[in-house]
């Protein structure tokens, strides 16, 4: 039995006629929506959803909001349920989905990634943070860096070496991380912004039951692999509208100040907005390929176009401006609950979108991604892949 | 007519030998970086051994005016040399009112910027182009000044402020003293932190004339336009640091066992932008030719502002992008560089003003 939009639709009602959005403490509502299967439809029934199909999750966003329902706050907890749901779904054990997905998805625990390190970043199975062996337990020692939210996670998805002796890729295993172990230190590390929305994380001595392995001992690359597909599709929950991202904030700028239009600048402005309209169809076809099952590489083709023009989008914005974009908003030190590119000057948003070319994968990293597993080009010639890690130059 | 000379002599090599390795010493990245937070951003004590022990300031004086003559040739490698080391001094505002005050032959103030006594800064917006037309904000009453002028660079350190103002003969520049009655600076929030600038408010201020007229108009725009040439030095001075440091950190940074700048994805981008740097060098040294010999300053500048203020911006954008994730944090300098480059891309007109000018100059109309 498969469910469709109908179907769905009327669980929706029934869940709100038996759970009043309005009377109803939020975290009762949200856990309930949870358990009724109506969190994340795609996910087998018992871990919040139906087993329906992808493409049906906004019908359900959808309802909810008209009926004036709380949300999980997706934007606080981007890494959780990008990137941690669909891994422990994929590689966890029965009782680690059962412990982890309901709240992370109600959002009562947040997550981040513990990956990078500053010997480690596009070369992520390069790697040194220790994982030892002792007993039930792993004991973990290493740095990380550049850590979105791990000022405020609960709970971190961790790679680490657990066998310096093998190749770069096979001496590595997946950790679920309590953040809240004394062994783990986050400081905070500012970013060109102003702001910290990454961290450097220190773990020393950081003991890791080993019913907290996701994946095999040495599975560790394979597993973030999957973990990285997800964030490079990173699929929300809505259709991005048109106009939707950082092109709407330089559409609402040049509506609002006719008095700095130049032809030449008109010229680039249309420019732009078609680069993002395409590239915000190109999401969208990926979302609809993504829901009869064949994800194609339109995923590394858009976060590519979406970096870049991102970064365009901003430039020309501040350039639009002229006297208005020397300026900055705020450079006061703070920790974000979240990345928002919006909401802050244009100055803010022209700086925080060159990440974008470096999170999750630099440009030219998955520039070779697309040119070699998709137009199938022969790889660059590799001498580190057989011989053992602590033998790498580095 | 003759080929520009768009080399360094062997003076200007050692001028820039002198300034560089002052910079090295007195502000490198760190100490700018520390600074630009803090409660005094300029670096005045730095400004005033580079301006006055140096003599820096007094180059575009003529010597009958109390200073070095020599010419925005000699000046431009300084530029450089600023732009290089993000120095945060009150440079662009120095070569702005010292530009305008030679243009008007004055006597009194200039020798005290010359050598570095006092500072002192010109009152047109930061984005305005050298051909735009005469601003019309402040007005003039006698000798009492009256408007606001916003984005003036230096404002905050500046003693003295030559301001363009509209009076009963049309346009004329005013001299005035920022610790007179009636004057206000509120100074803004930059997004680069290296280069400050603020609003100046007069209410009513007294202004010495220095101009009036067609004499007004051509001061000004002599201004505008040697600061946008050496502008275009600057630009170079700091595109050719971010090029350098990319290229260094290629060859130590490893990443799949090997240097990342042994991967053409990598090498290309770095010779390509050592190609623009090329490209933005020869028109920036042509700029300060012109400005030299006084021959086709407004195509050469025009020429040199639409090509390097968008060379700069690639600059800093390929530093930060290959620097990877350390380029995107605080502790290191990308975001100084950065802000400084894309600040200075708008600085007196953004690459399109410019190249429509060219199209003006070069008798290429549009439809
Ligand atoms: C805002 C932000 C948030 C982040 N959040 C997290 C997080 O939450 N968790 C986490 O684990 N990490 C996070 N990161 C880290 C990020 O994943 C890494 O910075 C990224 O993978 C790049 O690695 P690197 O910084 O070591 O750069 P490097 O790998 O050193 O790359 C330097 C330059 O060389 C280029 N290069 C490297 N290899 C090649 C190649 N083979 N071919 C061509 N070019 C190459 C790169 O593209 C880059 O331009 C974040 C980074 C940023 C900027």
């Amino acid at each position: 039995m498969t469910v469709d939009a109908a179907e769905l639709r009327g669980r929706v009602e029934e869940f709100l006629a038996a759970h009043d959005p309005q009377r109803t403490d939020r975290l009762e509502f949200l856990r309930a929506r949870f358990d009724a299967g109506l969190a994340w439809v795609h996910f087998p029934v018992g871990l919040g959803g139906l087993g329906a199909a992808r493409e049906l999750q906004p019908v359900v966003d959808e309802a909810f909001a008209e009926a004036g329902a709380p949300d999980n706050q997706p934007q606080l907890n981007v890494i959780g349920l990008g990137m941690a749901a669909p891994t422990i779904l994929r590689f966890g054990t029965d009782e680690q989905r059962q412990r982890y997905l309901r709240p992370l998805w109600t959002g009562e625990e947040t997550w981040c990634q513990l990956f990078s390190e500053p010997g480690a970043g596009s070369d992520l199975a390069a790697l040194s943070t220790r994982a030892v062996r002792d007993g039930s337990d792993w004991v973990v020692d290493g740095q990380k860096v550049w850590t979105s939210l791990a000022h405020r996670a609960r709970w971190a998805i961790l790679v680490a070496r657990s066998d310096p002796d093998l190749p770069k890729h096979k001496g590595l295993t997946y950790f679920i991380c309590d953040m809240t172990d004394p062994g783990v230190e986050v400081r905070p590390l500012r970013q060109i912004t102003g702001e910290a929305e990454f961290n450097e994380v220190f773990l020393t001595g950081v003991r890791i039951p080993d019913s907290q392995r996701i994946g095999e001992v040495g599975q560790g690359w394979q597993v973030a692999m999957g973990t990285l597909m997800n964030e490079r599709v990173a699929i929300g929950g809505r259709t991005p509208p048109r106009e939707g991202g950082m092109i709407g904030e330089a559409a609402e700028a040049w509506r609002a100040h006719p008095e700095k239009r130049t032809p030449a600048l008109h010229d680039r402005l249309l420019t732009l907005w078609v680069a993002a309209e395409a590239t915000r169809l190109t999401s969208i076809r990926l979302r609809q390929q993504l829901a009869i099952g064949e994800p194609g590489p339109e995923g590394s083709a858009v976060k590519v176009a979406f970096a870049e023009q991102n970064q365009a989008i901003t430039g020309f914005e501040l350039e639009f401006l002229g006297e208005d974009g020397l300026t900055y908003d705020d450079w006061t030190f703070r920790q974000p609950d979240y990345a928002s590119l919006t909401k802050r000057g244009a100055g803010f948003r022209y700086l925080r979108a060159k990440g974008n070319s470096i999170e999750g994968g630099t440009t030219e990293i998955l520039r070779n991604v697309i040119a070699e597993r998709v137009l199938g080009l022969p790889p660059e010639i590799r001498t580190d892949k057989d011989r053992p890690w602590k033998e790498l130059p580095r | 007519m003759s080929a520009p000379d768009l080399l360094y002599t062997e003076l200007e090599e050692d001028l820039r030998a002198t300034v560089r390795r002052l910079l090295r010493e007195r502000c490198d990245w760190t100490a700018v970086l520390a600074r630009c937070e803090s409660e005094e951003p300029y670096d005045l004590d730095l400004w005033r051994t580079l301006a006055g022990e140096l003599g820096l300031a007094a180059l575009l004086v003529p010597e009958d005016l109390g200073g070095a003559g020599a010419s925005a040739r000699e000046l431009a490698v300084v530029a450089e040399e600023v732009g290089r080391a993000v120095a945060p001094v009150p440079f662009l505002g120095n070569v702005l009112v010292t530009a305008a005050l030679v243009a008007c032959a004055e006597r009194e103030v200039l020798p005290q910027l010359a050598d570095g006594s006092r500072i002192g800064t010109l009152a047109v917006g930061l984005t305005t182009a050298p051909h735009a037309a005469f601003p019309r904000s402040v007005k003039a009453d006698g000798t009492s000044l009256t408007g606001t002028v916003s984005a003036v660079v230096d404002l905050e350190v500046a003693d003295h402020v030559v301001v363009p103002a509209v009076d009963g003969d049309g346009a004329a520049l005013y001299l005035v003293d920022t610790a007179a009655s009636g004057v206000t600076r509120t100074p803004t929030t930059p997004l680069d932190l290296t280069r400050r600038f603020g609003t100046l408010e007069l209410a009513g201020a007294v202004g010495k004339r220095l101009a009036s007229g067609a004499d007004a108009e051509r001061a000004l725009r002599r201004a505008l336009l040697t600061a946008a040439g050496l502008l275009a030095s600057e630009q170079v001075g700091l595109a050719q640091h971010c090029l350098d440091s990319t290229v260094d950190y290629a060859k130590t940074r490893y990443q799949f066992g090997r240097q990342i700048g042994s991967f053409q994805a990598v090498k290309h981008r770095l010779a390509d932008l050592w190609v623009e740097v090329s490209t933005g060098r020869a028109v920036a040294r042509n700029a300060a030719d012109a400005l030299a010999q006084d021959t086709e300053v407004d195509l050469a500048v025009a020429l040199a502002q639409a090509h390097c203020s968008d060379l700069v911006v690639l600059a800093a954008e390929e530093h930060l992008q290959l620097h990877g994730g350390i380029g995107m944090t605080w502790e290191h300098p990308a975001h100084l560089y950065l802000g400084r480059a894309k600040s200075s891309q708008l600085t007196f007109g953004i690459a399109e003003t410019h190249r429509q000018r060219i199209g003006e100059l070069a008798d290429l109309p549009t439809p």
